[in-house]
């Protein structure tokens, strides 16, 4: 592993609609470094702009203000060298193309040739436990099916740094936990980086080793809660003592947040 | 969601066979029915003729229309007029169908560049509708008179004149359906493509494109049957030799003493019809095959 950290913000900010009446805040002043390896969760409520940042950090949008790099490069250039994967809630896949070929879609763009293609495909399907369904339609598919199908395109190209925008969101909560511990298996095994995104503490707190807490109006930092519950995580560490003190103080931290803001008036809803 | 083809597929295909030949025998009965009941003179509403004759002039028998199909084209002639009537109609066929690949093409073209720029959108949209509105057979004999100024060897070649006819017809709910399917990409799935930093054109073949088939589907669909419009009507007005209009027009002439006969053209240009958009619905299922789908 390399000393580069795989993401590192100063003063981050973004704007939107500068010069309008509709002037939004995104996020204002964001210090954030991740080291190559760590899982780090964004958590807060709606509007916070975790969202925003994630794609900052995807060069999907530009920042207003402040620095950013990816895998010390800028985030353009990571862009362009598919230095990360992405997943997003919904799975995305290309609904006119068959399981494996949708795993093989960054591998297309990247310009692979069909062999090496189709043998990283079926590599991604065993780790994601689809090794029989490369040729099924995503609609045949469940929901979770679909999800890892997703999660396996996303690692395809074997990028150092996964990016991930409440990609269980949608499943039900058996489901997810499964998946949950899916991810961190995957991980584990590709030593990737992970930024994920979610709404709900307990997945933010079982996946990361550090939880970053963020604020609305405007989108900023309020605390990063070290979760020091170890790498090796299984359906116990969902019942462990550390596991709940550390739900309630991510729990704590957003409700300082929801404090502060009635202190100034502010409605969340 | 997996079996959209509901429960008794054999079932209903079965049907769908049965429907075609028991459509041909209602309106078969419909006609017979009028003819025998209908006034023979016609009928009028205040002087202007609403209801068609019904003598055997105006409106020949089924069968008669049926025997004469088998019968010489021209008397002491051992060609039947079926064999003449099948190979005009195939000739323009393939008419139609050069001029269906050709406008379609044309069609996805400009919706590629009225995608890609706004301003050619906004540039060319009103010109397509406009193109749309004029009467078609005026265009014909224009096309034709630009072909024979433009070179001498042109202006024998009158099937080119109905192949851009054709075209002409036929681009346009091609170039309308394609540009909102590739308007109409998943803004996610724009937004993966971005991430894996996609150049357009890839994004455009490897997802807009398939992402707007659906919409391509119904549009060419209008398409097929606008070609066929475009050659026959064109044939009819330029007299294209060996085409199924020629035949309509030439039959047409010789009514008065045999009737029947103009029905055979006419059988053949609605064979034309047929076959085209059979041939578009065999297209369009194989665009859609793989894909999750109501309509099976």
């Amino acid at each position: 592993m390399s000393d580069i950290p795989a993401v590192e913000a100063h003063g981050l900010g973004k704007v939107f609609n500068a010069d309008s009446a509709n002037r939004v805040d995104a996020l204002v002043d964001i210090d954030l470094t991740i080291v190559p390896g760590e899982f780090v969760s964004l958590i807060g409520p709606s509007g916070c702009g975790k969202s925003t940042l994630l794609r900052l950090f995807a060069d999907l949008i530009e920042p207003t203000s402040g620095s950013l790099t990816v895998n010390g490069k800028t985030a353009h250039q990571a862009r362009l060298d598919q230095d990360y994967g992405m997943a997003f809630q919904q799975s995305g896949l290309f609904e006119w193309r068959s399981v494996e070929r949708n795993i093989e879609l960054p591998l297309e763009l990247k310009g692979w040739d069909k062999a090496k293609r189709q043998q990283r495909s079926a590599e991604m399907l065993e780790l994601v436990k689809l090794g029989d369904f490369a040729k099924h339609m995503p609609w045949q598919l469940s929901g979770g099916m679909q999800q890892r199908v997703a999660i396996a395109r996303s690692l395809a190209a074997h990028p150092q740094l996964l990016l991930m925008d409440e990609p269980f969101g949608a499943l039900d909560e058996m489901t997810r936990e499964h998946m949950q511990a899916e991810l961190l298996r995957i991980c584990a095994t590709m030593h990737t980086t992970v930024v994920f995104v979610t709404h709900s503490i307990p997945e933010a707190v079982y996946l990361a080793d550090r939880v970053v807490v963020m604020s609305p109006r405007p989108g900023r930092i309020v605390d990063i809660v070290d979760v020091s519950l170890g790498r090796e995580r299984d359906e116990l560490t969902r019942e462990a003592t550390t596991f709940f003190e550390k739900v309630t103080e991510v729990r704590e931290a957003l409700r300082g947040i929801e404090m502060s803001n009635q202190a100034r008036g502010i409605e969340d809803r | 969601m997996a079996d959209a083809s509901g429960a008794h597929p054999r079932r209903s295909r079965l049907r769908r066979a049965l429907m075609f030949p028991l459509a041909f025998v209602l309106v078969a009965s419909l006609w017979e029915f009028y003819k025998a009941i209908g006034p023979a003179k016609g009928g009028s509403i205040l002087g202007i003729r609403v209801l068609p004759r019904t003598d055997d002039q105006s409106m020949s028998h089924v069968w008669d229309m049926w025997s004469r199909l088998w019968q010489p084209e021209v008397r002491g002639n051992s060609t039947r007029i079926i064999s003449v009537v099948a190979q005009a109609t195939f000739y323009s066929l393939r008419v139609s169908l050069l001029a269906f690949v050709l406008g379609s093409a044309l069609g996805i073209g400009l919706a590629v560049l009225m995608a890609r720029f706004r301003i050619a959108e906004r540039a060319l949209m009103p010109h397509l509708v406009i193109s749309q509105t004029v009467p078609i057979i005026v265009l014909a004999p224009l096309i034709a008179a630009l072909m024979a100024f433009a070179s001498r060897d042109l202006a024998s070649k009158t099937w080119i004149a109905a192949v851009i006819l054709g075209v002409f017809l036929s681009f346009f709910p091609v170039a309308l359906g394609t540009l909102r399917g590739l308007q109409a990409t998943p803004p996610a799935a724009l937004e993966l493509m971005d991430s894996l930093a996609s150049p357009w054109w890839k994004t455009l073949t490897k997802l807009r494109f398939p992402a707007a088939v659906p919409y391509l589907a119904p549009a060419l669909r209008l398409a097929g049957a606008a070609a066929v419009v475009g050659v026959v009507v064109a044939e009819i007005s330029l007299g294209v030799r060996s085409g199924v209009g020629r035949l309509i027009l030439s039959y047409g002439q010789e009514a008065s003493t045999d009737p029947p006969k103009l029905y055979a053209a006419v059988f053949g240009a609605a064979a034309l019809g047929l076959i085209m958009a059979s041939l578009v619905v065999a297209v369009d299922r194989t665009l859609m095959r793989n894909r999750p789908q109501e309509n099976s």
